[in-house]
């Protein structure tokens, strides 16, 4: 806590409010782990092979690739927007990335990696620049490009698929290998996760899209460079898709047009469960990324239980309303208190 | 009418900041016609006119909000040219918004420092730093906001502070204020005024807009007044009485600001009894009779509209009842209030009393629509007519009906939410601060309706934080303390000493 002055002539109480929010955003990270462990917990009493370390790793590996996406979603939700087309994206780029591996089997894995950024940050430039210069809505625009890059990644396999043995094995290497018994592929997620962390808490930039999402007629007043922000949050979402490509192409081994296909679905549900509120303003990408892995492990845990697919579906479903109540539930819980602490009534 | 009066030059100083000319339409309105101002290093400056007469496109077109059509805008002698809002920071003009403009979901230490956050290593933004320069402005205004807490949930008032701290933490060379004090109690407005003095005697230009005379004079130096988008004169403050700026400032003259007629009251119509709610406030009781105005006088933050909120029952009370004549209302349920004839214009008329997206007619006829639909459709004759006849006689100004009720200007905006709750016949109207920003002429207009309305046989409880319309409209003032009722003052009893003596709790306070 930092010190507040306080003048000493009949000062009323101190108007705080911000440990309280700390304590329910806390809590909400919480409630997510809470449900991981119940979870997990669960799972394992069935069947103790569920937390095994090929499990455990097998899950992350998973996770992995949507966390990646769903922290460039984050990005875009908090500016009050959405990018429909992060699935697309990754299809395009893990199927050129693929591709140019095949021709160019002696790439390094790091060119690799940064040619799929580029070509999803190009993606993500198209979004943007849509967005903010055609003044479309961004619900409608990523739905445009979710079918034009899909398209183009059927226009450039032309049927044909990529597989595993047209690939070079150290790229193959790199989807599976670990350090310390961590898959390299969880680690490059963590360092997004980090890195974006600290661009959104603690750059002018990223608290920059907090702001246009809390209020965009206040942005405009307080210079906010709108435009610049907003293309930098679609680029980035963009980006972290295509780099998403290129690890998806790693893992599998096999690629074809459809990689990716209906995953922005999956991407927006663990931004929400993961607390980043859908019109803008709040929320955590380490909220997302917790979002993402009660995602992949409820999905991994209910076949063990012999719950039906259907059951899998409805239960992702009622995750995601629940997040969406409980977000209600509590703003309206914190803007009551906060109202009280305001009032001189003691 | 061309200037009255010429304007005196300070000697040997330049304009930090002059108009010449400007010229503004917005479509077929045109918001200002003949535009002229300059501000000069040191002095506070006042800029009055009615609602409608173009302070706020001027200002606008000062912190880089709209542009032009024509005429020059110069800082420190250069013609500038501002594109957007940060164009005219950089150029060291810094706004306070009538209407606050904060992100809800950050902190209020960022709210102040966004887009230029104090940093450390790595371009890092410093949070101690910023949450420590941010309670040092607040110690500066003397208010002891929290700098961590999110800005939601803030009072206007509360958020008129932050503003002001966003304000005064640039080193602003022209420091210009749309109507600050709305919201603020008299120590605030006393402190607010100290850091303004502050600014100016350092060589700061302050444009200042309200239109409690009391403060402009108390303030500034030199008035400008405006009407109809045009300069009509600028004057040493001095030099003029608040009859001659009033006179200028509508183009006619003014009969008594407030005029409530006599009414013998009738019947009890609304009783509140052992009202309360955790926090807010306790234990209010009181009565009003038909053809009465009962105004809830006490300082911002008192309970006041908490009160009438709850009375209303779009807030939940804990304890209590509430009864219209005769009837007990359930507590927590608007639709029985309204159901039972009453109604209430909010403070807020932006947030609350009006839903500014949608047209002047939808939102004049909102409360009614049930009656004017056929088979539950809404016929657009019906609505349009009973929309065209409450705005005439309110005299409402506005292009057409069918622009959205956002384009209108403040005073008009109060008129159509007004209008809204006026066409349901109401027994029990509750006005919550009904002129606050609103300019003169609409205020006597406001004023005369409430008293004709009381005539009629409404009952009126008002709550008001400027003592003059308290004084002048009020048969009975309820005074209200820190949520409980402090005292009841007749007509005859009532004077501002006596009002502020029961509100503050001590003897008669600025």
């Amino acid at each position: 806590m930092t010190l507040v002055a306080r003048p000493t002539d009949s000062a009323p109480t101190t108007r705080t409010g911000s440990t309280l929010l700390d304590a329910v955003l806390r809590f909400r990270a919480l409630g997510l782990l809470i449900a991981l462990v119940a979870m997990v917990a669960a799972t394992a009493a069935v069947n103790s092979r569920f937390v095994s370390q090929q499990s455990i790793r097998d899950i992350l590996l998973g996770a992995a690739i949507t966390i990646l996406l769903a922290v460039g979603m984050t990005v875009v939700v908090l500016t009050r927007g959405i990018d429909l087309s992060v699935g697309s994206v990754l299809g395009l780029s893990a199927y050129v990335t693929a591709d140019f591996l095949q021709v160019n089997p002696g790439t390094p894995v790091p060119v690799a990696m940064l040619l799929g950024l580029a070509i999803g940050a190009g993606c993500g430039l198209v979004n943007g620049a849509v967005i903010h210069f055609g003044k479309v809505p961004a619900l409608v625009a990523t739905l445009g490009t979710l079918y034009v890059f899909r398209g183009i990644v059927y226009f450039v396999a032309g049927g044909s698929r990529i597989n595993a043995s047209d690939m070079p094995r150290g790229f193959l290497d790199f989807g599976t290998d670990r350090v310390l018994g961590i898959p390299y592929l969880i680690i490059v997620s963590l360092v997004v996760v980090v890195l974006a962390g600290v661009f959104l808490s603690r750059y002018r930039a990223g608290r920059d899209m907090y702001a246009l999402g809390s209020s965009p007629e206040a942005a405009k007043l307080a210079g906010i460079p709108a435009g610049r922000r907003l293309l930098t949050a679609y680029v980035l979402c963009g980006a972290l898709a295509g780099l998403g490509g290129v690890l998806h192409a790693a893992r599998f081994g096999t690629v074809d047009a459809s990689a990716g296909s209906g995953m922005e679905l999956n991407v927006v549900a663990a931004v929400v469960v993961g607390g980043v509120a859908i019109f803008g303003g709040s929320g955590t990408v380490f909220g997302a990324a917790l979002g993402a892995l009660l995602l992949t492990v409820i999905s991994n845990a209910l076949p063990v239980l012999s719950v039906d697919q259907f059951w899998q579906q409805a239960i992702v479903g009622a995750l995601i309303l629940g997040a969406i109540g409980l977000d209600r539930f509590v703003g309206l819980r914190v803007s009551a208190s906060l109202r009280r602490k305001d009032s001189h009534v003691d | 009418m061309s200037a009255m009066g010429s304007a005196p030059e300070p000697p040997q100083l330049r304009p930090v900041v002059s108009l010449d000319g400007v010229t503004k339409a917005f479509g077929s309105v045109v918001a200002l016609r003949d535009a002229r101002l300059e501000l000069f290093p040191g002095e506070a400056h006042a800029l009055v006119g009615e609602n409608g007469a173009g302070k706020s496109t001027l200002i606008k077109i000062l912190a880089g909000v709209h542009r032009p059509d024509t005429g020059i805008v110069t800082v420190n002698g250069e013609t500038v040219e501002f594109t957007n809002t940060a164009a005219a920071k950089d150029a060291g003009i810094a706004v306070i918004y009538q209407e606050p403009t904060l992100f809800p979901d950050l902190s209020v230490a960022e709210n102040i420092f966004v887009g230029r956050q104090p940093r450390a290593r790595l371009g890092l933004i410093d949070r101690a730093v910023m949450n420590r320069e941010a309670a040092a402005l607040f110690a500066r205004l003397g208010v002891p906001l929290d700098p961590e807490r999110p800005a939601k949930g803030l009072s206007i008032a509360d958020q008129q502070i932050v503003e002001i701290a966003k304000a005064i933490s640039v080193d602003a060379t022209v420091l210009i204020m749309d109507e600050p004090t709305a919201a603020l109690s008299g120590v605030e407005v006393e402190r607010l005024f100290a850091v303004v003095r502050g600014l100016r005697d350092a060589g700061a230009a302050v444009l200042f807009i309200s239109h409690r005379f009391d403060e402009v004079e108390a303030l500034c130096q030199r008035v400008t007044v405006m009407r109809d988008g045009a300069h009509v004169s600028t004057d040493l403050m001095a030099e003029m009485t608040i009859d001659q700026i009033v006179r200028r400032m509508v183009g006619r003259e003014l009969g008594a600001l407030f005029p409530k007629q006599d009414v013998v009251p009738g019947a009890v119509v609304l009783e509140v009894e052992a009202l309360s709610r955790a926090g807010l406030f306790r234990d209010v009781s009181f009565q009003v009779r038909a053809g009465e105005i009962v105004a809830l006088a006490g300082l911002v933050g008192s309970g006041r509209s908490e009160v009438v909120q709850a009375v209303f029952g779009i807030d939940p009370r804990d304890a209590g009842t509430v009864r219209v004549a005769g009837r007990t209302l359930p507590a927590g349920n608007s639709k029985a209030a309204m159901r039972a004839g009453v109604a209430l214009v909010p403070e807020d008329r932006r947030q609350q009393g009006l839903i500014l997206d949608l047209s002047i007619m939808r939102n004049a006829t909102l409360v009614r629509r049930n009656r004017l639909s056929r088979f539950g459709f809404l016929t657009g004759g019906a609505e349009r007519r009973e929309a065209a006849e409450w705005t005439r006689r309110l005299q409402t100004r506005y292009g057409r009906l069918t622009d959205p009720a956002g384009t209108l200007s403040g005073g008009n905006q109060q008129k159509v939410a007004l209008a809204k709750w006026l066409a349901t016949d109401p027994k029990v109207l509750i006005v919550d601060e009904p002129t606050r920003g609103i300019d003169v002429g609409t205020k006597a207009e406001v004023h005369r309706l409430m008293s004709q309305l009381a005539a009629d046989g409404v009952a009126i409880v008002m709550v008001s934080s400027e003592l003059p319309e308290v004084l002048g409209m009020a048969d009975r003032v309820l005074v209200i303390r820190e949520g409980r009722l402090a005292g009841e003052l007749s007509r005859a009893e009532a004077t501002e000493e006596s009002v502020m003596f029961l509100a503050t709790g001590r003897g008669a306070a600025a």
